[in-house]
């Protein structure tokens, strides 16, 4: 403890009503240990002023920070059977997962919700790990294929982001099942010719890493991630091993060819922006080249294009209009069920800084966690 | 013979046999009647004791040493057989076998993890534990498959894909999520079946099939059950409760229409009866390999992504 929890914190409960204060106003940083004021470090998205530690970011901060002006549409996700095999461990599972819509507010560990990114229309599914370690269960295949469908109709791109300890084994093989379940999902986006992007965040393992998050076009992540199949301790454990530097984090899955670029959170909305915008609006299609015939394959003289002037192509109807006006910001069409509006206020311009400076991942690495998440595996 | 801890009273009464025929060998009397009696009484137990496996002994006649292994199968439903090796990437990962055959009369791509049978064999096949190239490897052939044609039999027998720092470098996730991918991309019919144990995404990756049979007494799941026991009752002594819970036989999985179809062994094990088990399995296979091989690619393929996709939206009753 630093002498400020001691002596300052005190004095600020005072000044508010104790039941809009959080628990601790001050948050110790995992990996460099310094303190920090909660709302310093809501305002920083949960990324220590520090060392740039990234922390946990709840699911619902992310989502505005990633769409335009912070605003987004949660679609309602088809209920899935509720404990399946009736599965009871120290806890009846049933148990656990009200013990976790308590603790959330939400279903399950998946929200799905549509806005735009950079002016480009988007379908965003983002698992929410503090639902039972934001482990996969049919509900959460559910709400991928959701995502999945969402995107397909509205003709934009996916991003998933998992936060995930992997299958959630009180799902039993059903879980298992949600990996090609998933794989399907998201291949159908791929089929659409829409992108689909994986933004990793820490955990992404087991049975999450090994379907749907590793089948991204492009693959994102969050600087210092865990990222692996095996957990780190089984690893160890089992095969005893020891395991290199960094291993499993963001940064060795780039240096392993398996993630495209780690990326600091201030920078994560205008990287997305600009990926989605080039794979999107990709502008005028190149020229077409007149095909003249002749000869005796031919049906006679020169054909085509004659009409126009070479050097004066037209865009084609593939190409989309350009993003630059944000009025000509898209809306959505459509979305199966009814949809859940929610408005989220402006993201602190502060903690998302215009200049799209390319970022690299923090030199420092954050130490281990090490936290007992719930589920695991896959 | 290996001998599991429920079969001992079984082993018992075949020690006795054994005795009278080593005696009947030695002193020519004939106790025909009595090796008679003792062998009905044999069958009896065991007809006993299999019919009511917990979980728990199932997992353990799924991994059972004697039972037959991928490369037992390929050797006797398998005429012609060309092993094929390498994922044209890294390695040829040998927990992973799989090359083009004829089975029954037709050409097909045939792929499964190996455990090994001793322990020179069982080493050399990292005992079916997969690393990504293997997983690689099984992609390269359903692609091959796909384009001669050629129907794909995998035969899953793998306690997991292989946590391991090797492994990790050179993305098990991603190889395993890909393999998935391809088996769910395919145009020929695929057909699965689980003749061991379905250890979790490395059993996954083969067989997100068309039809997945299981063998009667093999196992599937998401996580092993002392791997479970060891998270959610911390403590791998849990082994047999988690192995309950996680409802991993094939009873259980035909319930949850996870699988299409339950293969019967002999009486005993497949380790009892080799090639009669082997022998079944085979005629399954061949029964779906029949009905699915008129359909064309485009539905086969359709019709399996469909089924995928509904995973899990219909649960137990
Ligand atoms: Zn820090």
């Amino acid at each position: 403890m630093n002498w400020l929890t001691n002596f300052v914190r005190p004095k600020i409960q005072q000044l508010v009503r104790p039941k809009e204060v959080p628990e601790n106003l001050w948050k110790k940083c995992p990996a460099c240990g310094q303190m920090i004021f909660h709302r310093e470090l809501e305002k920083n998205l949960e990324v220590c002023t520090h060392c740039d530690h990234h922390m946990r970011l709840p699911v619902k901060k992310r989502l505005e920070a990633l769409f335009d002006d912070g605003e987004y549409k949660r679609i309602e996700l088809p209920k899935a059977p509720e404990d399946p095999l009736k599965f009871r461990d120290l806890k009846r599972y049933n148990d656990r997962i009200k013990d976790a819509r308590h603790k959330t507010g939400e279903q399950d560990a998946i929200i799905v919700a549509h806005g735009s990114v950079g002016g480009v229309r988007a379908v965003i599914a983002a698992f929410d790990f503090s639902f039972m370690g934001g482990s996969m269960g049919v509900a959460v295949g559910e709400g991928i294929v959701a995502a999945a469908e969402l995107a397909v109709l509205q003709d934009a791109p996916l991003i998933v982001i998992p936060a995930s300890g992997g299958a959630r084994m009180q799902e039993g093989i059903l879980s298992l099942m949600q990996m090609a379940r998933t794989t399907v999902a998201v291949d159908k986006v791929k089929d659409a010719g829409l992108p689909y992007i994986v933004l990793l965040t820490d955990p992404t393992t087991g049975g999450v890493t090994a379907s749907f998050a590793m089948l991204g076009d492009i693959h994102v992540s969050e600087p210092g991630a865990v990222i692996g199949f095996a957990g780190a301790r089984v690893i160890e454990s089992t095969i005893r091993e020891t395991l290199p530097e960094g291993f499993q984090r963001a940064e060795y899955l780039r240096e392993h060819g398996m993630v495209d670029t780690v990326v600091h959170r201030h920078h994560l909305k205008d990287k997305l922006a600009n990926i989605l915008n080039l794979l999107i609006n990709r502008g005028p299609a190149g020229q077409v080249v007149p095909f003249e015939r002749k000869g005796v394959f031919g049906a006679g003289e020169t054909t085509t294009a004659e009409t126009k002037p070479a050097g004066k192509p037209e865009p084609t109807p593939a190409a989309r209009p350009a993003p630059a006006a944000p009025a000509a910001k898209a809306q959505p069409t459509k979305a199966p069920d009814e949809e859940v509006a929610e408005t989220a206020a402006p993201a602190d311009e502060d903690a998302r800084p215009i200049d799209a400076a390319p970022a690299e991942a923090p030199k420092k690495e954050p130490a281990e966690t090490g936290e007992p998440s719930e589920p695991k595996k896959g | 013979m290996n001998f599991l801890d429920f079969e001992k009273p079984i082993a018992e009464l075949e020690g006795k046999i054994a005795d009278l025929r080593h005696l009947s060998d030695d002193d020519g009397i004939n106790i025909a009647d009595e090796v008679a009696r003792l062998q009905a009484k044999v069958e009896k137990q065991l007809k006993a004791t299999y019919a009511k496996l917990t979980p728990w002994q199932k997992t353990q006649v799924a991994r059972h040493p004697d039972r037959p292994h991928c490369l037992d199968y390929v050797r006797q439903l398998i005429e012609d057989f060309e092993p094929l090796a390498g994922d044209r990437t890294f390695a040829e990962d040998h927990a992973i076998v799989g090359g083009v055959g004829r089975f029954r009369g037709r050409s097909v791509m045939v792929i499964g993890q190996e455990k090994g049978h001793d322990t020179e064999t069982r080493v050399k096949h990292n005992f079916g534990m997969a690393m990504p190239d293997g997983y690689r490897k099984a992609r390269r052939l359903m692609r091959m498959a796909d384009r001669f044609r050629l129907p794909v039999v995998t035969l899953v027998d793998t306690a997991g894909a292989y946590p391991g720092v090797a492994a990790e470098e050179r993305g098990q996730a991603e190889a395993i999520a890909r393999a998935i991918e391809t088996c769910l991309d395919i145009r020929v019919p695929l057909v699965s079946c689980i003749i061991g144990e379905g250890g979790s995404g490395g059993a996954i990756a083969l067989a997100s099939a068309n039809s997945v049979l299981m063998l009667e007494h093999s196992i599937y799941s998401v996580i092993s059950p002392e791997g479970c026991a060891g998270i959610l009752w911390r403590s791998g002594d849990q082994a047999q409760a988690a192995a309950e819970a996680l409802k991993l036989t094939a009873q259980d999985l035909h319930r949850l229409k996870v699988i299409d179809e339950i293969v019967p062994e002999p009486l005993g094990g497949a380790h009892r009866s080799r090639k009669a088990a082997i022998e079944s399995v085979g005629d399954a296979l061949e029964r779906h390999l029949s009905k699915l091989i008129p359909t064309e690619g485009g539905v086969l393929r359709a019709r399996r992504r469909d089924k995928f996709i509904e995973m899990g939206r219909n649960g137990l009753e």
